[in-house]
């Protein structure tokens, strides 16, 4: 997997930020059974934490991300504060957003996530756009953008992708393709199998690696952001993975294959890189048990922080929708 | 104060705007390089004038566009973008209804976008119903979107560089066919408030609520009436969203009659709301129904005279006063 040689303590903190994700991910799962826990759909990303976490940790600081409705791993690994993060999952006043984005709308500026969309196929044109300040700014800054597989029929990716082409804009298109599309295999609903290739039609490059191996997912996007941030344009990275649950939490999966589902279950990001950690003796296994019990930790406090919190005073749903007078430049 | 005509009046806001802040830059289908030659087109000499780095030819791409401006705007530029003819705005309105409107919202107060995006509307150019349709109401069904709509070249350069620097976001809407009308213009930068209605013609018997081109209908129907000794107080709304309600209440309250007038689909039209709002908060100051003076309830037609048929005429105005005046 390592053939980049890269330092432990990047290795360490890849292993750390999934650690986290799937804590966080997994808590949810129960929670959303516990109805008045946290409310609304919960979109989990069980399964792809090698994306979140590969791709972002390929970022600077400074670079932006757009989200999608399966966002959490990606601001987790961003850095977004997971008490603040689970606060606003559960709509309470202590949420990043104050109650108002729940879990499927974060947007979390200070860490340079500006906007997350639940329109399929939205957020590649909001990316391009936010692509198109960093370069008219002439910041050395990217963009990189998370999508599924299903957006990729959307025709906002497509218009979105033609136009950063064109203009040279530091986008880094990443495609989770976790096969499904709400109940529809990736073979009932995409007409390529490898959604990578479509990049050759907008004129940059694109390339297809193992959405669960996080070490080539890290190295694959580090080369493209590498490519976007030189300059030469947008490139597009999609990552093959598996949405190991439904759609959300609400969805009974009836249409999935258990065999499908169990051969990726083997495939697991995190099982995988543990083995790789362990047999390459880059990290003793007492310090990878102990970088999951403190993500368990941190999902705990979490957990309680929401629960803690207050609920917004219903009121204040009429604040923020302008900016007021006062606040002008 | 100068004489310019109304399009030569968006020309030097946008003129104004670009040369004032650095973030400010434009984009849409043709605002560089555009199949019409005419000084008196809005972005007309841009291009020459701030090159293509500011002034952005882009690709027939509505949605990418509208997603330019919302992305833009979240990292602090200040976008002008363009979308062609009214109608299209369907194809740019996911990013506008679903993004510019909501995600400063739905982000608590934390992400702002300060865009604009202009717009072109007018019925009577024989183009039809995919290039004229009067969408101001869909418009402002969405919180989150303000929507000015100016009937004059002074409007037209003071409500854009309000638009341009108002810290949200701003449908703009441009009466394509006054693009030639003359008017004076006040000189540098005096931004016009949104919110604020104008009174353009002061009368005791009967109010017209209109805006956009067929504030000039009203004018006209006003003149006519006169003759009769019958007078109109003609407001002209300059900005729909945020709506003036004082300006026209009082005129309610002064005239007891009401006449809504605009040049889009009668239902579910913006008039609609301004009739509810007045019976709402001024019943008791009128003395006969409000009465709405709006296009039929179709697509609009391409053949002239049902493009006439149409669209509001002075003499549906005319008509529409008589009936309630008694």
């Amino acid at each position: 997997m390592n053939d980049k040689f890269l330092p432990v303590g990047v290795l360490r903190k890849l292993y750390s930020d999934m650690a986290l994700i799937r804590h966080f991910e997994d808590k949810l799962v129960l929670l959303a059974q516990e109805k008045s826990r946290v409310v609304g759909m919960q979109i989990l990303a069980n399964g792809q934490e090698a994306v979140a976490a590969g791709v972002v940790n390929a970022l600077e600081p400074d670079d932006v991300i757009v989200s999608n409705h399966r966002s959490h791993g990606h601001l987790l690994a961003k850095g977004a504060d997971p008490q603040k993060l689970m606060a606003e999952i559960m709509c309470k006043a202590t949420g990043v957003n104050k109650g108002k984005a729940g879990t499927l709308h974060l947007a979390v500026p200070e860490i340079n996530a500006i906007m997350t969309s639940t329109i399929v196929g939205a957020s590649p044109p909001l990316a391009m756009g936010a692509a198109f300040a960093q370069q008219y700014l002439d910041r050395s800054n990217i963009t990189t953008v998370f999508f599924g597989d299903g957006a990729a029929a959307e025709g906002s990716v497509h218009e979105a992708m033609n136009m950063a082409s064109l203009w040279k804009l530091p986008v880094l298109f990443v495609c989770e393709n976790n096969c499904w599309a709400g109940a529809q295999h990736l073979r009932e609903h995409s007409c390529v199998e490898n959604i990578a290739r479509r990049a050759d039609a907008y004129d940059m490059p694109g390339t297809t690696v193992d959405g669960n191996d996080v070490l080539a997912v890290y190295n694959t996007a580090s080369d493209m952001a590498d490519h976007c941030r030189k300059g030469k344009g947008p490139a597009f990275l999609e990552t093959r993975t598996y949405r190991m649950r439904g759609h959300g939490e609400h969805d009974p999966c009836h249409y999935m294959d258990p065999a499908e589902l169990e051969k990726w279950g083997l495939l697991c990001p995190l099982k995988t890189f543990r083995k790789y950690l362990e047999e390459h003796q880059v990290l003793p296994t007492d310090q990878i048990n102990d970088i999951d019990r403190k993500a368990a930790l941190i999902v705990e406090e979490a957990v309680i922080f929401g629960d803690e919190s207050p609920f917004p005073a219903a009121a204040d749903a009429l604040n923020d929708l302008w900016i007021e007078e006062e606040n002008r430049h | 104060m100068v004489m310019m005509s109304y399009g030569q009046a968006l020309q030097s806001a946008l003129d104004i705007a670009l040369e004032k802040d650095a973030n400010v830059f434009l984009a849409g289908e043709g605002v560089g390089t555009s199949i019409h030659v005419d000084p008196n087109l809005p972005t007309h000499g841009l291009l020459e004038k701030y090159g293509p780095g500011r002034i952005k030819d882009t690709p027939v791409s509505e949605a990418a566009i509208a997603g330019l401006a919302v992305g833009a705007s979240a990292m602090g530029l200040r976008p002008v973008v363009e979308i062609m003819f009214f109608p299209f705005i369907t194809l740019a309105s996911d990013m506008l209804v679903n993004h510019a409107a909501k995600l400063r919202y739905m982000s608590g107060g934390k992400t702002d976008f300060p865009l604009t995006v202009r717009v072109k509307a007018g019925v009577n150019f024989g183009a039809g119903s995919q290039h004229s349709h009067n969408l101001e109401a869909w418009i402002a069904h969405t919180p989150g979107l303000k929507l000015f709509y100016p009937s004059n070249p002074a409007d037209a350069k003071g409500l854009l560089l309000e638009a341009i620097f108002d810290p949200n976001p701003v449908i703009f809407v441009e009466e394509m066919l006054l693009y030639w009308m003359q008017g004076e213009v006040a000189e540098g930068a005096p931004p016009v408030s949104s919110g604020k209605a104008n009174i353009v013609r002061d009368g005791t018997d009967c109010t017209i609520v209109t805006y956009g081109g067929a504030v000039h209908t009203a004018m006209q129907a006003a003149e006519t009436l006169s003759k009769e000794e019958i007078s109109l107080d003609v407001i002209d709304l300059r900005t729909l969203v945020p709506l003036d309600e004082n300006t026209m209440l009082e005129s309610v309250r002064k005239t007891g009659r009401l006449v809504v007038l605009h040049d889009a689909n009668r239902f579910c039209g913006y008039g609609a709301e301004i009739a509810a709002t007045v019976a709402e908060k001024a019943f008791s100051s009128l003395k006969a129904p409000i009465m709405r003076v709006a296009a039929p309830d179709i697509p609009v037609p391409v053949s002239p005279p049902q493009e006439a048929f149409f669209k509001p005429s002075p003499e549906k105005v005319i008509s529409a006063v008589r009936a309630i005046m008694g």
